[in-house]
């Protein structure tokens, strides 16, 4: 019997027993609306038009897979980077946003609402918003916008708010809560753009397909490369768009489906079932319930939850999900930066950490790997540099 | 029909516009004593917080309720240990999220709250659609399942509301989280929108801040909820004599417009 895996979810919106909507009557009516408008687009010729011309001709799509050579030799494996990095902004994130920014515009909404962590989310938002005339308004944690000062001037470059939030924690969580309240307020008119594989349905699905476009083109480009299917996919996980986006393309072959969790955030790992920010999923919570902090170098994975699709791959073990230490992660990035020329994002550094340190043990020498390198690491440099110097 | 909505109904026959305050447990060490003090000064049912780290339909005023609550320790368990120490004749009714009772365990949640004089409860971001395993467990246990309706909300999902929520329909007066307005919104379109389908008690909540707001509401309204402006008070500091006082204003208010 063969199971179909990335598949759309049921009815309600589930994976297997995670997923669905649990959010306030409120907010109701604007899930079923963006269920319909979306149901509707991706069935329109025009709609797939208007978004491909503008991954295409806005967001330098398609993007390559590079064979990294020396990194290869170093492992005895034959690596192959997707490109995710050399996107418009420096990542994968593009993607989603301008699918969600285009259906926005279809939904006949001025305006768009995200939140964000490090601030790769709200720069993409903002710039698909610029892009295509819509309001923006990012909420971000007050910690974060500390840390990423620059992200925050980036976003106010591009025309958008903003909005510090001072609630909870701080942080990326407190942001998508705070993001929900102001949904609430003004629904009719602002489509929310949620940045990962999160969130009630059809968020978790409709994020999938607009990031499945890094898996499609993998697959064609691993083929014209002369593979025809990898041994190993792997892609790190903060809520899981870009993992999920490259395992898309791979799901229904043979390929070993990895997913890698900081270790301060790993929902998989030390996670249980339970319901946050409208899905049922794995999450870190205490004994009572509480969601706890997520904790990492990379604000891009500080998230204490996963994408529903996530929990159920790990339930039905088509894919394993691990996770790699701050300090294996900086040395990785080193390692990519010197060999390959490429410095990837600090959360991109999570799945080279896992790969230098799998190379020869689970992962057989000789064997075909697909990297996912979701973003670069312009963002991060400061901080990296810091902490190699040891000053923080 | 649940005992929660016997009582609503029975407050209702007897031509008295429903007062029900909300006070978060734990807020403060004394805060059963807060709850006996709003009873006292004429509540007919009060809603119990039970805090959760992440509160999304919540305004700032109850978020940081729930904080202070979470930071002194407070838990299910130990919300429902000192409720049994309580002794008042109004309906308690626990308003939380549903991660608190899907981690505790949804038959579990149900037998401890109805062991502790919660007779129904509130889960904002538990949807009907959502809601059977805690559906299920509530009828074993005589809990009512109580559904917000909002001002956005179709004609054919205020139908489905007005089926599914047993004791009273709160309707939301207005797009918004708690604590964020001061005034009586869309509430007399959403309450009219319900009256139409059911016949149910209905109480306005989310916007009511002042005893004139809920003189105004007393007019279309089965009862008026009040949240955001007493928890701001006992934030402030204010003890059992000022939630007395604070609610008896409310009451007087209602009593003045109420037909007997
Ligand atoms: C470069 C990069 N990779 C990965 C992530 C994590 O998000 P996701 O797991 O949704 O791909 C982020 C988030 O900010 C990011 O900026």
């Amino acid at each position: 019997m063969t199971d179909l895996f990335m598949g759309p979810p049921d009815e309600r919106g589930r994976f297997g027993d995670f997923g669905g909507r649990f959010v306030p009557e409120a907010l109701m009516s604007a899930c079923l609306e963006l269920d319909e408008a979306y149901r509707d687009a991706r069935v329109d010729e025009t709609f797939a038009r208007s978004l491909e011309r503008e991954l295409s001709l806005f967001a330098g799509r398609p993007t390559p897979v590079t064979p990294l050579e020396r990194l290869s030799r170093r492992l005895d494996l034959r690596v192959f980077a997707k490109r995710e990095d050399l996107a418009h902004t420096g990542s994968h994130k593009i993607n989603n946003v301008l699918g969600q920014a285009l259906l926005a515009q279809r939904m006949g909404k001025h305006r768009v609402i995200a939140e964000t962590g490090a601030g790769q989310h709200g720069v993409a938002t903002a710039t698909a918003a610029a892009r295509l005339g819509l309001a923006c308004t990012v909420f971000m944690g007050e910690v974060d916008t500390k840390r990423q000062e620059l992200n925050v001037f980036r976003m106010e470059l591009l025309g958008a708010t903003v909005v510090p939030v001072t609630s909870g924690s701080r942080t990326l969580k407190d942001a998508v809560n705070e993001a929900l309240r102001e949904w609430v307020t003004c629904v009719a008119d602002t489509h929310y753009c949620i940045g990962s594989v999160m969130g009630p349905h059809p968020f978790p699905w409709m994020v999938r397909e607009f990031q499945s476009v890094i898996g499609r083109e993998a697959a064609h480009q691993l083929r014209e490369l002369g593979v025809e299917t990898p041994d190993v996919v792997v892609a790190c996980v903060g809520g899981g768009s870009n993992a999920a986006g490259v395992f898309a393309g791979f799901a229904e072959g043979t390929s070993r489906l990895v997913g890698v969790e900081a270790a301060g955030g790993s929902a998989v790992g030390v996670g249980s079932p339970g319901v946050l920010h409208g899905m049922r999923s794995l999450l870190i919570q205490d004994e009572f319930g509480q969601i706890e902090e997520a904790e990492s170098i990379s604000a891009g994975l500080d998230y204490p939850g996963i994408g529903p699709e996530h929990a159920y791959l790990a339930a039905r073990g088509r894919a394993e999900y691990v996770t790699a230490h701050d300090d294996e992660v900086i040395a990785a990035l080193q390692v990519l930066s010197e060999d390959e020329g490429i410095i990837p994002a600090l959360e991109t550094a999570h799945a080279v950490a896992w790969l230098l340190r799998e190379a020869g043990r689970s992962i057989a020498p000789g064997s075909t790997v697909l990297l996912n390198l979701s973003g670069r690491g312009d963002k991060d440099v400061a901080q990296v540099r810091a902490l190699i110097r040891g000053e923080s | 029909m649940t005992s929660l909505e016997t009582a609503l109904r029975r407050v209702r026959a007897s031509g008295r516009t429903a007062l029900v305050p909300y006070v978060m447990a734990g807020v403060t060490s004394d805060w059963t004593r807060l709850v006996e003090a709003a009873v006292h000064a004429g509540a007919d049912a009060v809603e119990i917080g039970l805090p959760f780290s992440d509160p999304i339909m919540d305004g700032v005023v109850i978020q940081e309720a729930a904080l202070r609550s979470l930071a002194a320790g407070t838990t299910l368990d130990s919300v429902c240990a000192e409720l049994a120490t309580l002794d008042v004749d109004a309906p308690l009714v626990a308003m939380t999220y549903y991660n608190v009772i899907h981690h505790y365990g949804v038959e579990r949640a149900a037998h401890a709250f109805a062991h502790s004089s919660l007779r129904g409860a509130i889960i904002p971001d538990l949807p009907p659609e959502e809601a059977a395993p805690w559906e299920r467990a509530c009828a074993q246990n005589d809990v009512a399942t109580v559904y917000l309706v909002a001002p956005s909300s179709p004609p054919a999902r205020v139908a489905r509301l007005a089926h599914a929520t047993q004791g009273f329909a709160y309707a939301a007066a207005r797009m918004a989280v708690t604590g964020s307005a001061s005034d009586l919104g869309d509430a007399r379109r959403v309450v009219n929108a319900l009256r139409s389908v059911s016949d149910i008690p209905v109480y306005v909540g989310i916007g009511i801040t002042t005893p004139d707001h809920a003189r105004e509401a007393a007019q279309f309204a089965d009862g008026v909820i009040v949240g955001s402006a007493l928890m701001s008070l006992v934030l402030d500091g204010a003890g059992t004599t000022r939630v007395e006082s604070f609610v008896r204003d409310f009451r007087r208010a209602l009593d003045s417009t109420s037909t007997p």
